[in-house]
């Protein structure tokens, strides 16, 4: 288990408030013009070396984000964008850091846009998070008040000014190039890539954008070091994270761990076991809802890093855990899931517009028995002509969990859904209302 | 995709009162020079505030006027985003989150109650005018779940019976408290937290 000492967000729980005097307690704030002054290369370096990767779910080494901005600033200026528009299910780390350890945002703010030469940042949070954002607001007052942000950032000379700017209830938005639509007034589609926003993005500025854990975690890595950083976890997977426990579980809750802590850890130290005992376990989603699920004999040993998910056929995302035991119908909550991408498809790209509806429908009928067994086979074809075939992830985000169910449980399917098509069973019935699936050969 | 309906009675004008314009050329000047449409988002979150908690559509008209920018953008963003209400909703709009890591805690158990208790259907204003509920996708607060958003606060670990109270004490006129129906703090584990010892004993 991680020390407490090794912990980053120390207000994970808010024993001590989030004003700027107890952040400053906390070590915030505390030599950010001797961070700056060390230069730019060496802040990149340093972040490089200490092989941070983003929080926000694709785990992009941060770094070589940050290096991939236009070294000088030419005629167009430089934007930094943080992604706080957390609407992953199972994923609700970025609320507490922003109503409980607002600071460490702000302070990573300050010197990543230093870092990638912005003058602006803005933090575009998701709107239903109207309280969060108000303390965030409030800390970023503090900040300007006390001369931390704003001309002549707490003395380094770099001016730099942070705005809030509300989502308003769109998931897709949590995709880079469809939040920057977003900021820009428009509706949350996603663009084409390339060209990448660190070299055309806002308003068609080099503009960086990083998700809120990612840069909050800045500051403590430039304090203590990139050494400490990567003595925690294993080789490319350094450092803390926190992790969202939800579903069946005895006490839900966030908590910060190190890198590649077992699964098995997490859910019966900290979340209180699994409701009904570990034996009663059936799947656990290891990422937010769009990262294949595991079944239980994965779990017993699995460890929560990037690349020892990938080795499972799954990822860490967002680390949301959503832990569902053998009393919920999985058919049932996959379809539930699946009801999610259908509602927040953003409708650009034909193959994940109708076939998020597509998927959805199918495991309705699965999950009641209506289905017939072609369709199975059917179902997987459907997510495979999905993914890959559209401009951004989300095309994958809907069709994984989708085979993660196939893979792992298609047996519970079959058995459910036993019913053949009509013509099998014999019967003259005039009408054959699912002939097409007769006829695949013609198809 | 979601369909969004328009409501029918749509009032001829629309302006911003004089608070609404004051905070709407602050947040213009968030945005650089020329860039006014960026605050498209914002602008109808303040039209929706000042007109109880829905947008008519002579407010695109107004909106789009005042940021030089076509009507059917400002219509196209406000159809987009689930956030913004296009009909009437109740001086308490619930909204229930349903996404499995809510529904795997007893979601739907809280949906039957908004059934029974508010309206069959969702989007419905109550017979007394003042509550109205609705389905929505994950809030964000997976491990306060089974969770809520009444106008602008969360109400976590809830369940039927608390689900009951809060209803009565609005029919009633009480006060409701927002945040955890558990009294646990924040999303710390509930009862065996074994991390950040000393700051819990601080």
């Amino acid at each position: 288990m991680l020390e407490d000492k090794d912990r980053i967000f120390k207000n994970l729980y808010n024993d001590f408030g989030s004003d700027l005097k107890s952040a400053k307690d906390r070590g915030d704030w505390e030599n950010t013009k001797d961070i700056c002054q060390k230069g730019r290369d060496w802040i990149i370096n340093e972040i490089k070396d200490s092989q941070l990767r983003g929080r926000g779910g694709a785990g992009f080494p941060t770094g070589l984000k940050w290096s991939f901005a236009p070294k000088e600033v030419g005629n167009r200026p430089h934007y930094l964008v943080i992604n706080a528009d957390e609407s992953e299910p199972g994923t609700c780390k970025d609320r507490d850091i922003l109503r409980f350890e607002p600071h460490k945002l702000i302070e990573g703010c300050l010197i990543s846009s230093y870092a990638v030469n912005a003058h602006v940042c803005y933090i575009y949070i998701r709107g239903e998070y109207i309280n969060e954002g108000a303390k965030l607001q409030q800390a970023i007052d503090e900040a300007y008040k006390d001369g931390l942000i704003g001309k002549n950032s707490s003395g380094t000379g770099w001016d730099l000014d942070i705005y809030l700017h509300y989502g308003a209830g769109a998931y897709i938005c949590g995709e880079e190039t469809a939040l920057l639509e977003s900021l820009e007034g428009k509706k949350g589609q996603p663009r084409l890539k390339p060209p990448f926003p660190a070299l055309i993005g806002l308003y068609g500025c080099p503009t960086i954008i990083n998700n809120v854990e990612t840069i909050s975690v800045v500051p403590t890595i430039l304090r203590r070091g990139a050494k400490w950083f990567s003595s925690l976890g294993r080789e490319r997977n350094t450092g803390t994270k926190i992790y969202c426990i939800s579903g069946n579980v005895n006490n839900p809750c966030n908590v910060e761990e190190e890198m590649g802590v077992p699964l098995k850890d997490l859910i019966e130290k900290h979340a209180g076991g699994v409701v009904g005992g570990w034996d009663n376990l059936k799947a656990v989603i290891p990422g937010g809802s769009s990262m294949p699920l595991l079944p239980k004999q994965i779990c017993d040993t699995i460890k929560m890093d990037f690349d020892s998910c990938v080795e499972n056929k799954t990822g860490l995302g967002t680390a949301g855990i959503v832990v569902i035991n053998n009393d919920q119908d999985i058919i049932k909550c996959m379809a539930r899931i699946a009801r999610f991408y259908k509602h927040e498809s953003c409708g650009q790209c034909t193959p994940c517009r109708e076939g998020s509806g597509w998927m959805w429908r199918m495991l309705e009928r699965m999950a009641k028995g209506e289905a017939s067994r072609e369709e199975v086979d059917m179902l997987m074809d459907v997510t495979k002509q999905i993914e890959g075939h559209t401009i951004c992830a989300f095309g994958e985000g809907s069709s994984w969990p989708v085979q993660g169910l196939l893979r792992h449980f298609k047996k519970e399917i079959e058995e459910r859904n036993n019913f053949n098509p009509l013509v099998n069973t014999g019967q003259k019935n005039p009408y054959l209302v699912d002939q097409h699936l007769l006829e695949k050969e013609n198809a | 995709m979601s369909i969004k309906k328009i409501s029918k009675n749509q009032p001829e004008k629309f302006e911003f009162n004089n608070e609404s314009l004051k905070l709407a050329n602050k947040i213009i000047s968030n945005y650089p020079m020329g860039k006014q449409q960026s605050a498209v988002m914002a602008f109808l979150y303040i039209a929706q505030r000042q007109n109880d908690n829905w947008i008519p559509l002579s407010a695109m008209k107004y909106i789009a006027k005042y940021l030089e920018m076509p009507y059917i953008k400002v219509y196209e963003v406000a159809t987009f985003y689930t956030m913004y209400n296009l009909a009437p909703v109740g001086k308490y709009f619930f909204q229930v989150c349903t996404t499995t890591p809510c529904m795997l805690r007893g979601a739907y158990k809280l949906v039957d109650v908004c059934k029974k208790k508010i309206s069959q259907n969702e989007n419905v204003v109550s017979n007394d005018g003042d509550i109205s509920w609705m389905e929505v996708e994950c809030l964000g607060a997976c491990v306060n779940a089974p969770m809520m958003q009444i106008n602008d606060d969360y109400y976590e670990d809830l369940d039927e019976k608390k689900l009951d109270k809060i209803i009565e004490n609005i029919k009633n006129g009480q006060n409701i408290e927002p945040g955890s129906y558990k009294g646990r703090k924040s999303s710390e584990p509930e009862n065996n937290r074994i991390t950040l010892m000393d700051s819990k004993n601080a």
